[in-house]
């Protein structure tokens, strides 16, 4: 096989990006810069307009206003066919009436490469996501994971400057989903490409990206490393939107908040005074007292781990995560004890 | 006798009673078109023989089927990329060609007729006045018709990702139509050529009252003159649209196993 490593893997930039659709925008000025090479995650909710940033990004929308640049050149004014990015789309999109084969080589039939060169790159991108032995069967012989893969090959085999995954896997059952993922981000590494994959599964984008993008009503609301946008949101809105997180009273003084009884950093964007931390289930550790203030209401259990939901005496429900080893030690109707361990929290009003 | 085995004399006594209303006149049209004329005993070709060997005969035919080749031509070329066009980059633009193509169907022949004869004698002015002038008129005709198979057969597929998978590996919006669009409504496009071959052949109006010797025409002028060979001829148009309709579904079937409809 030959070195499938591009070296093409270029800087992308979204300036201030625009999109207005008679009364609604759905991109408010959005600014991104990927690195080359590097796989950025768009995550939001439907309508939140990642996925026209993407289709600004692949020339298939236009930007009311703003810049789009790959490899520091301004690709704003041209046409999709002229951008040299891969596309996987959400929809199966192998063209129906071509082998698995043909439809890998279409991108390097359309610049001109002769048909050994053709045939030979096609099949080094189908061992790429193995699926050699399929090459001359056609999309409807194959499953839809495999036709995502043979898409992605696809997408791949021009050698593309950026590679653009517009929810391809959302139409995948969950097992698939998990393999594919894992597959794209291995291919990804692999080929060096720089990539911005639109997702509105945060599982997804935060197993896959070096960067987590979250976008909500049009906006960029904090991009960082999936760790760091978990542990940090920078927002109520990504808070709230990744992962789950309990919202408990607090009293914020200086940089500590005193919640449940304790005292923890408080995140940069917090408000001062009485608001509600947003608070990780798994930062919650919940110790049996009889004299405990909360009861347990409810224990799922989830395989290793294990969701224990707690109720204080104000009414407010508090959910942990622990281990299924220790919570399956408590019984509805227990007294508990709470405690918040001391990693930072964002306060709001 | 048990209820399915009823069903299934049902089912072949409807098959033939079917078969033979629509046979039956075939055959009498056969019959009459082989027959000797006068009394004399025996069966001749002498009749079909006739559509080769009677000159204006002959020239209607081949005019006739030039005018459904060129109509096709002209209408695909004209209909699929206005209608992946409209479909990909205006949809709200959709009812109103939608509405125009379906407007032959609401005018009689005869109105439209009337309506574009001035305008007839100037394009027989400008092109000659051979029959094949015509052909402007019937991709008009055959609108309607055509418009329902390209349609049906573009909702079939998902043209938008289709085309937009094409663009973002390179292809322009001509390679877009030609090769990703137009392979994949074939069956739609032959459904649409089969309609428009069967309109044509069939058409009298059109080419009666704007003077133009087609087959239908010559046919009914044949028929006062001699019976036998205008059944032979009108027969022979009959088998043709029959062979192509079967030609098409097997065409359309095979295309299908190649995963071209799929």
């Amino acid at each position: 096989m030959t070195d499938l490593r591009t070296e093409r893997g270029l800087a992308v930039e979204l300036s201030d990006l625009t999109r207005v659709y008679g009364q609604v925008r759905a991109l408010d000025g959005l600014t991104l810069d990927i690195e080359p090479g590097e796989l950025v995650a768009l995550l939001g909710p439907s309508g939140c307009g990642k996925t026209t940033a993407l289709r600004i990004l692949a020339g298939l929308d236009t930007a009311t206003s703003g810049r789009v640049s790959v490899g520091g050149k301004d690709l704003t004014r041209v046409p999709a066919s002229k951008r040299d990015m891969g596309m996987v789309f959400q929809a199966y999109s192998l063209f129906p009436h071509m082998t698995v084969a043909d439809n890998v080589a279409f991108g390097l039939k359309m610049r001109g490469r002769d048909g050994a060169a053709r045939r030979a790159r096609a099949g080094d991108m189908l061992d790429l996501v193995g699926l050699a032995e399929h090459a001359d069967r056609y999309a409807h012989q194959l499953s839809g994971g495999q036709q995502q893969r043979v898409a992605l090959a696809r997408a791949l085999a021009i050698e593309p400057s950026v590679l653009l995954l517009d929810e391809p896997l959302s139409a995948l059952d969950a097992k698939v989903r998990v393999q594919l993922r894992d597959e794209i981000r291995r291919v990804q590494i692999e080929v060096g490409t720089t990539t911005l994959f639109v997702t509105h599964d945060q599982e997804e984008a935060l197993a896959v990206a070096d960067r987590v993008g979250v976008m909500n009503a049009g906006r960029l609301e904090q991009v960082a490393p999936p760790a760091e946008l978990y542990s940090a949101p920078a927002s109520q809105f990504v808070g709230e939107f990744v992962g789950l997180s309990n919202r408990l009273p607090a009293q914020v003084t200086g940089d500590t908040a005193a919640v449940l009884g304790r005292d923890v950093p408080v995140l940069p964007g917090s408000t001062t005074g009485a608001g509600r931390a947003l608070v990780r289930p798994e930062a919650v550790s919940v110790v049996a007292d009889p004299d405990g203030p909360a009861t347990v209401a409810t224990v799922m259990f989830l395989g290793p781990l294990s969701r224990v939901t707690c109720r204080l005496s104000d009414g407010t429900d508090v959910v942990a995560q622990l281990a299924s080893t220790e919570a399956l030690r408590l019984r509805p109707g227990d007294s508990v004890r709470l405690e918040v361990a001391p990693e930072p929290v964002l306060v709001i009003a | 006798m048990t209820p399915s085995t009823g069903f299934k004399v049902f089912r072949v006594v409807g098959l033939l009673v079917f078969a033979a209303y629509f046979f039956v006149p075939l055959l009498a049209m056969f019959d009459f078109s082989t027959q000797r004329r006068g009394s004399a005993e025996g069966r001749t070709w002498d009749n079909w023989a006739f559509m080769v060997t009677d000159e204006d005969l002959r020239s209607s035919i081949v005019a006739s089927l030039l005018l459904a080749l060129f109509t096709v031509v002209l209408m695909v070329a004209l209909l699929v990329p206005t209608m992946v066009w409209v479909r990909l980059r205006v949809p709200r633009a959709r009812g109103l060609i939608e509405s125009l193509c379906l407007l032959p169907l609401t005018i009689p022949a005869l109105v439209i007729v009337v309506g574009i004869t001035n305008v007839y004698s100037w394009v027989t002015y400008l092109l000659g006045d051979s029959a094949l002038v015509l052909t402007f008129a019937y991709v008009v005709l055959v609108l309607p018709y055509s418009y329902r198979a390209i349609d049906a057969a573009l909702s079939a597929i998902d043209a938008a990702t289709l085309s937009e998978a094409a663009r973002s590996l390179g292809a322009g919006w001509f390679t877009v139509i030609a090769r990703i669009i137009m392979p994949n409504i074939t069956s739609g496009i032959l459904g649409a050529a089969f309609i428009a071959v069967a309109l044509v052949l069939g058409e009298y109006v059109f080419a009666s009252l704007l003077h133009f010797d087609t087959l239908p025409v010559a046919m009914a002028a044949l028929y006062k003159s001699n019976g036998p060979a205008a059944m032979a001829a009108a027969l022979a148009s009959m088998i043709l649209v029959a062979v192509l309709l079967v030609g098409l579904t097997f065409l359309s079937r095979d295309r299908h196993k190649q995963g071209a409809s799929s």
